[in-house]
């Protein structure tokens, strides 16, 4: 069984559903085909790691929706948190 | 008619899951009588709310507005109405009485004080509890419910498992005649397109995208980003990394029925269907515009876990979260989390959510009352002056 979930194939993140170490590999399915993503971070249940490379200022995708913009380039199974991307709506630091 | 659950009927037509005597504070002043009151007599609910004085304009008729809604609510049987005067409390009680329940007033100046509404008070509730203990369930249709559905202490599996297995019951329960009420249109933020192509006409529509707009607009206006706010710190640590991610996975315990109307805070539904409730994204706030607008039932899905309840009305707390589950059992009334843990079916779980809710409706307590996790907290529109 796959250790991570892909809410729509548009997406550009997973969820991870495990707890995992930087360096191990996790399974998730996409396009109806099990792969393995080597992650670059570990990643804490619930939390999302990038299916492939989102550079600066790009769109993050889950649910097959935007839900903030990348902060910083991201890599493929790298860690996806507040720290490297960021919400677009109601921003009232930006006004 | 088709039975499927058994409820109280009440004088307006409405259904009960729940045969409360509620004794009712107009205002803050009255909230210890109204607490001593409630512990004394088996069978009440104490209703305090901590506003009620020199409230002006709107922000006054809202909370009026709500506290009256839920004094005429079917869950409740009878109400005693406390107050300073007799003449707040019967402001108050007139606007319950069309209701067609008992209702009796008290002041606390007109009894001679604290002591003197205490004693009054027990007495007249004591008599209210009696009468309504004579009241019998009675075979009802899912037609007479209206279930909310909330959700807090979210995290990510609230958006992969709780929510839409909460979804799933939703368009269910639609389809055999039901109402549900979505509500926190600050959490639909980011996902609102989606909401607004579901509605029924273009008013509604507008709305939808207006509601969720004020508060994008309150928001910037207080200069501040939001995150740390909501997404709220737990919202994080579980996952969440932007309000919009957030909302993504929240809107779906609403299902994917059209919206057929949207109403204000404590405005009860007039359509049978999905309708969206204009709440903010604070539970116990949105929870008493619930009840105020009459809602029964409230399906309450958390992933950190949460453990509070709305007034009156029964909630039902159910996660997706295995750690959750294991964590906080007593605060949890459904253990979803074989959704991620096994991979079981969302169907599977909403059948479950479905037998859980007909049980909680026929009179089976949920882990919010019976450990009187229930706070009322009416919103505040506007300043006391």
């Amino acid at each position: 069984m796959e250790n991570a979930m892909v809410m729509n194939p548009k997406d550009n993140v997973a969820v991870c559903l495990a707890k995992m170490n930087a360096g191990e590999t996790i399974g998730v399915e996409m396009d109806g085909k099990a792969v393995g993503v080597a992650l670059k971070d570990a990643i804490p249940f619930g939390h999302k790691f990038a299916l492939r490379p989102i550079g600066k200022g790009q769109n993050v995708i889950k649910y097959g929706e935007v839900i903030g913009v990348a902060s910083s380039a991201i890599e493929q199974g790298r860690h996806v948190h507040i720290h490297n991307i960021e919400s677009i709506r109601a921003r009232g630091d930006k006004q | 008619m088709n039975a499927q659950f058994m409820g109280y009927r009440r004088p307006d037509g409405r259904v009960g899951v729940r045969n409360f005597v509620a004794v009712l504070s107009a205002m803050d002043n009255t909230n210890p009588t109204t607490e001593n009151i409630a512990r004394t007599v088996c069978g009440t609910v104490p209703l305090c709310t901590p506003f009620g004085r020199t409230q002006i304009g709107h922000d006054f008729e809202m909370t009026l507005k709500t506290l009256a809604g839920i004094g005429r609510h079917p869950n409740i049987a009878a109400v005693l109405v406390l107050s300073l005067s007799l003449e707040s409390a019967n402001r108050l009680a007139d606007m319950i009485r069309p209701s067609g329940k008992p209702v009796e007033v008290l002041g606390l100046q007109e009894c001679g004080g604290t002591t003197g509404l205490l004693a009054e008070g027990i007495k007249a509730a004591a008599r209210l509890v009696l009468d309504a203990s004579e009241l019998n369930r009675e075979p009802c249709a899912f037609s007479d419910l209206i279930i909310a559905v909330e959700c807090g202490g979210s995290d990510t599996t609230s958006g992969i498992a709780s929510n839409p297995a909460t979804g799933m019951f939703a368009d269910r329960f639609i389809d055999e005649g039901g109402t549900i009420i979505l509500s926190e249109p600050a959490e639909f933020m980011g996902a609102e397109h989606l909401l607004a192509a579901r509605a029924v006409n273009d008013p509604d529509r507008r709305r939808i995208m207006a509601m969720v707009k004020w508060f994008e607009d309150e928001a910037k206006r207080a200069g501040v980003d939001m995150r740390g706010i909501n997404p709220t710190p737990d919202n994080i640590n579980g996952g969440l990394s932007t309000l919009e991610e957030k909302s993504l996975g929240a809107i779906v315990k609403g299902g994917t029925r059209p919206v057929v109307e949207t109403i204000e805070y404590a405005d009860p539904p007039t359509q049978k269907g999905l309708v969206i409730m204009n709440t903010p994204s604070a539970a116990c706030e949105s929870m008493t515009g619930l009840v105020g607008g009459g809602a029964q039932i409230i399906i309450f899905s958390t992933g950190r876990g949460n453990s509070i309840g709305a007034p009156v009305a029964p909630t039902l707390k159910v996660t997706g979260n295995p750690n959750t589950a294991q964590r906080m059992p007593e605060n949890i009334d459904l253990d979803l989390s074989d959704i991620i843990t096994q991979r079981t079916p969302l169907g599977k779980a909403a059948d479950r959510i479905w037998q859980n809710l007909l049980k909680v409706a026929s009179g089976k307590v949920t882990c919010c009352e019976v450990l009187h996790e229930q706070q009322l907290s009416v919103s505040r529109f506007g300043p006391s002056v």
